[in-house]
């Protein structure tokens, strides 16, 4: 298992590669999920919103 | 009501699909993975690194491929104004902004190892930068207008002038005498990767490719919603004016 680790000496140089790809990749699709979600959350709710007002009027 | 149909149509088609492509790109990612760091042999001459190449090449891939995609998406909406065009091509812009420096970065951490520099302005390399600078132009260039249609006017015709940078990185490593090896994959002659090799490479770009689909459906969905909300606010406004 520590010789899968040490990557044959080159561990801080494959490790950081991957961390990197990982972060990146990670991060964005998170991001991206949660504008996503507020966003129609938001619209939705505003729809919502205004198909009551038009009930009432 | 074409102009909405479009878009209520590709809601429904993109609420579908995204669970089983978000689920298709996780278990890519866990063959990927498996393939790249453990299945795989090392290279004999450059050993372990070799692994940093199963994120690098399929990063570098997907910058091209996402660029392409808005590149294509802009020609749509300058000929036919295609709503979803522009939606498209807005949403693309970060997902392949962040594949470029994915590719720049773990370049960089193979090159230490292998070439023993973390970089060097070869022709392969300076135009992967310069890449990376037309997305933040291009992602700029949509926030720098109020107005939507003047913005995405603005923006495809950058993205579609930036185009001209997509052969010069491809063919970068034939046309100059670059420090960055020449493709072994896509190339006149066939793959020269051994498959042992070939097959950790391909999972990856698979799952890279699967990433960008869902994450792109996700931030057109998000657009989408962010002009209902632009709308809304507009009708409002008029409303209020109307009132007084």
């Amino acid at each position: 298992m520590s010789e899968f680790f040490a990557m044959g000496g080159y561990a801080a140089f494959v490790w950081t590669a991957y961390a990197a790809a990982a972060i990146g990749l990670a991060g964005l699709g998170f991001a991206s999920w949660r504008r996503m979600r507020a966003l129609e959350r938001k619209a939705d709710s505003l729809r919502a919103e205004r198909r009551a007002e038009r009930g009432r009027a | 009501m074409h102009r909405f149909a479009n878009p209520a149509r590709f809601l429904r088609i993109a609420r579908a699909v995204q669970p089983w492509t978000a689920a298709a790109t996780l278990i890519a990612f866990a063959f990927g993975l498996y393939y790249a760091l453990v299945a795989s042999p090392i290279d004999y001459l450059q050993r372990d690194t070799v692994r940093i190449m199963y994120v690098h090449v399929p990063a570098a891939w997907l910058a091209l491929g996402a660029y392409a995609t808005i590149a294509v998406a802009s020609l749509v909406s300058i000929v036919w104004r295609h709503p979803l065009a522009d939606v498209c091509a807005r949403a693309a812009a970060p997902i392949g902004a962040t594949f470029t420096a994915i590719c720049l970065i773990t370049g960089s951490f193979w090159g230490k190892p292998t070439w023993g520099t973390w970089w060097q302005w070869d022709a392969r390399m300076t135009s992967v930068l310069v890449l990376l600078f037309v997305y933040l132009g291009y992602m700029a260039l949509w926030s720098a207008f109020d107005d939507r249609q003047r913005a995405a006017r603005a923006a495809a015709i950058l993205a579609l002038v930036g185009a001209i940078n997509l052969p010069i990185i491809k063919f970068s490593v034939d046309w100059w005498n670059t420090l960055h090896q020449p493709a072994s994959v896509f190339r006149s002659g066939g793959s020269t990767i051994h498959p042992a090799m070939l097959t950790p490479l391909l999972i990856m770009a698979l799952a890279y490719l699967l990433f960008f689909v869902t994450t792109l459906l996700m931030r057109m969905r998000a657009e989408l919603a962010a002009q209902r909300l632009e709308v809304a606010a507009e009708r409002r406004a008029l409303a209020l004016e109307g009132a007084e």
